[in-house]
């Protein structure tokens, strides 16, 4: 069957090619990830210079030229949004989960080529109405990533294209998902048990559980905030509601509570949906690095279960303050001490598989390494958030900030620049340029530790993290010295994107050629297809012989899983 | 060009069911995660205020109530439906894919009126937080029924050509299309008493 006649569109555009499909949401996530962080830079300025006129494009924005706290407040929103909705989880789910599960299960496609078009598509559209909301009369939406009401519901009408968008990319996800749990269940290759399945299709698996059954209710919440700003109900509106001095005129009722519930009811899961691909990926590198077998699978699978389980009853400790009992916070704090468990038997795993083990420093090796310390951090600079006692000092603060930026950015982020490095021969055919890989890697570790460390300190001394201006007060203005170290290491850390975007994009034609289909002698499925994967990917069924990451006991040579064993 | 999937007609041996119905199945699991944050969400509100209307006061439990036999009669003929392919009668299949339909149809017409009555008498989502709930929930639900007749329609419409072409396939379309009407009427059953009989 030959594939060469379809027209540019078909092929490369409207295509229903998984691997097409896979790199359209890793390039428009890259898009989205850069403008997330450009909006950061910024709010970086205003912070480490407070009411200075930003250079170069400051008289475009405001009339003075500074951010005003109008304005700070809609890019705080909105880079939060763009981040976590439109950036970390299209990258995470949908360009490495598209692209890598069919291939490593052995399947020809995803099981559903038309929806998985439409994901990308419903995803796309959500995406520029997000955009265009900074279009809105008053600005983009600023009432947080959370949209916490009352405010939300009374805020200017940029926050409704906000609802509109999140019920598209919501939607979006929900066929994803689906997609890849029946993709992996159903698609698998003759002999690959559910116990042979690589770690990250586990990890993509888990992933698709959490966001079908957890975003849902978000879409849910959604509606009802919508009816609120849309239809004048008052779910979320209390009785008696007083704004600029007036009594509302809703009929009052309602519970602002309600929407916390519903909302952390996704967004705590959400968390592992933008932690769990990012250990799955990080797996896979590891593994294929160390040249041993990895330490303990089935400990990492039940643990990934275990987690994915767990990330459902967390919800309120995002609630501890907003009073509502102590036999609700003491229950949301033990399952919250219990969901650490997972977390560290998983970190644990991946330390001992480095036990021993003859490394290869290859620079995704140097990204998922740097994964475990960084991702350490963040987690543990959880537990005293988790726990009411001390979180009454830090919630709210700088302190909350630098703990899941430290999760999510040099944690998942790094984990996935680690897999476009390690996965890059494959979509490509070609290998990145390994000494800007590695510029690109050690400016970045250093430059993003001094963005997010000094935050804890920021945090303990009690700064609110939705300030403007932090000098206005006395012990704002004790630690305002960090703001222009964090801001400088901000502005170094966006230069080290350079070469790594200069990278994936000269590569794609320049860059050294792989020798064979397998370059970096993994065991998983998807290197016994060529580079780049054709259009059926397989062109004869493969076949799976024995668990990933398998080493041969005698000649310590690697036994990749679709190759029958010799002798 | 279209890649030959494994599975869309015929069960895979191992897991026993086809892409489709696994499909289906878990996105009827979101659906029920969609639907009880709504409930939860009344009860929520009902706990939250002392004055809350007793449903049979204020809305049309009548009409309700033929509503209630008339989807729980589409439930029973879309079964029908889905037999009459597997017994390969499709004639027998066109005639109860259509009094499906018909059903849905005036389901959607009684709920218009219902509707049409409050509207009548300016009650809207504004008045109180129990007419937004109820017109949110049966809203969403009526969105439902809908989106079942589009799917449903086209099935007995164009999309049975395919009978023709790929009987197998076709009755598993329609098996997946009535799971998802039999869902939707599983949500009226929990409505139904909850917002109009408590």
């Amino acid at each position: 069957m030959s594939h060469h006649e379809m027209p540019f569109w078909k092929k490369y555009i409207f295509s229903t090619d998984h691997k097409v499909i896979g790199l359209q949401y890793g390039i428009t996530a890259t898009f989205f990830l850069l403008f997330g962080f450009f909006l950061m830079i910024l709010m970086r300025w205003q912070l480490a210079y407070p009411g200075v006129e930003i250079p170069l494009i400051g008289k475009a924005l405001t009339e003075t030229g500074a951010l005003t706290p109008e304005l700070y407040n809609a890019l705080g929103a909105m880079h939060g949004t763009i981040m976590i909705f439109l950036g970390v989880v299209p990258m995470g789910v949908g360009a490495f989960g598209n692209y890598l599960v069919p291939l490593q299960v052995g399947a020809c496609d995803m099981a559903f080529p038309k929806l998985n078009m439409m994901s990308y598509w419903v995803y796309f559209v959500g995406g520029v109405i997000m955009m265009m909301s900074f279009l809105m009369p008053g600005g983009a939406a600023a009432s947080g990533w959370t949209s916490y009401p009352p405010l939300s519901v009374i805020s200017n009408n940029a926050q409704t294209v906000w609802l509109l968008s999140m019920v598209f990319l919501i939607t979006s996800s929900l066929l994803g998902s689906v997609n890849t749990i029946v993709t992996a269940i159903q698609l698998r290759a003759k002999g690959l048990n559910f116990m042979r399945w690589p770690i990250h299709v586990w990890a993509q698996v888990t992933t698709a559980f959490l966001l079908l059954l957890a975003f849902p209710p978000l879409e849910g919440a959604a509606i009802l905030q919508l009816a609120d700003r849309v239809f004048g109900s008052s779910f979320f509106l209390p009785s008696g509601l007083v704004v600029s001095g007036e009594k509302l005129g809703v009929a009052g009722g309602g519970n602002p509570l309600l929407w916390q519930h519903l909302f952390w009811f996704l967004a705590h899961p959400e968390v592992y949906v933008l932690i769990l691909p990012a250990v799955g990926v990080v797996c896979e590198i590891v593994t294929t690095n160390c040249r041993k077998p990895f330490y303990g699978y089935k400990t990492m699978v039940y643990s990934i279960l275990f987690l994915g389980f767990m990330s459902f009853v967390v919800w309120a400790h995002h609630m501890f303050m907003t009073g509502m009992g102590v036999t609700l916070s003491s229950f949301f704090q033990a399952t919250t001490m219990i969901i650490s468990i997972p977390s560290v038997i998983i970190l644990t795993t991946i330390l001992l598989t480095l036990w021993g083990a003859s490394i290869r420093f290859t620079v995704p090796m140097l990204f998922a390494m740097a994964f475990l310390p960084m991702f350490a951090i963040g987690g543990l600079t959880g537990l005293p958030l988790g726990l009411t006692a001390s979180d009454i000092h830090l919630h709210d603060t700088y302190y909350v900030i630098g703990h899941f930026h430290y999760v999510v950015a040099p944690g998942t982020l790094f984990a996935l620049m680690g897999g476009v490095y390690y996965w890059y021969p494959k979509f490509s055919g070609r290998h990145m340029n390994e000494f800007l890989g590695k510029l690109h890697f050690w400016v970045s570790f250093v430059a993003i530790n001094f963005v997010f460390m000094p935050m804890f300190l920021m945090g303990s001394k009690g700064v609110s993290r939705r300030m403007y201006d932090q000098t206005q007060y006395s012990y704002g203005a004790s630690t305002q010295s960090w703001n222009v170290v964090m801001s400088t290491a901000a502005f170094v850390l966006l230069l080290a994107q350079i070469p790594f975007i200069w990278n994936m994009f000269t590569a794609w034609k320049t860059g050294k050629k792989v020798q064979n289909d397998n370059p970096w002698e993994a065991t998983t499925l998807e290197w016994a297809a060529s580079s780049p994967p054709p259009h059926e990917n397989f062109p004869t069924p493969v076949e799976v012989y024995r668990n990933p990451y398998s080493y041969s006991a005698t000649t310590r040579k690697v036994l990749p899983q679709f190759i029958p064993q010799e002798g | 060009m279209a890649v030959h999937i494994p599975y869309i007609d015929k069960p895979n041996p191992v897991t026993g069911v086809t892409n489709a119905k696994l499909g289906i199945w878990l996105f009827l699991a979101s659906e029920v995660m969609l639907f009880g944050a709504l409930f939860s969400a009344l009860i929520t509100l009902r706990l939250g205020v002392s004055d809350w209307p007793h449903g049979y006061d204020v809305l049309n439990v009548p009409l309700a109530t033929v509503n209630t036999v008339v989807l729980i009669f589409s439930s029973v003929t879309v079964v029908m439906a889905w037999a009459a392919l597997k017994m390969h009668n499709l004639k027998q299949f066109k005639t109860y894919m259509s009094l499906t339909l018909l059903m849905s149809f005036i389901f959607l017409g009684i709920k218009a009126v219902e509707y049409g009555k409050k509207f009548s008498h300016g009650i809207s989502p504004a008045t109180s937080n129990f007419y937004a709930i109820y017109f949110v929930i049966t809203g969403l639900h009526g969105l439902h029924i809908l989106g079942g007749i589009i799917v449903n329609a086209y099935l007995l419409g164009p999309g049975s050509h395919m009978w023709k072409s790929e009987p197998e396939r076709f009755t598993g379309r329609i098996e997946c299309a009535g799971l998802y009407w039999h869902f939707v009427d599983l949500v009226w059953i929990f409505l139904f008493p909850i917002l109009y009989l408590l």
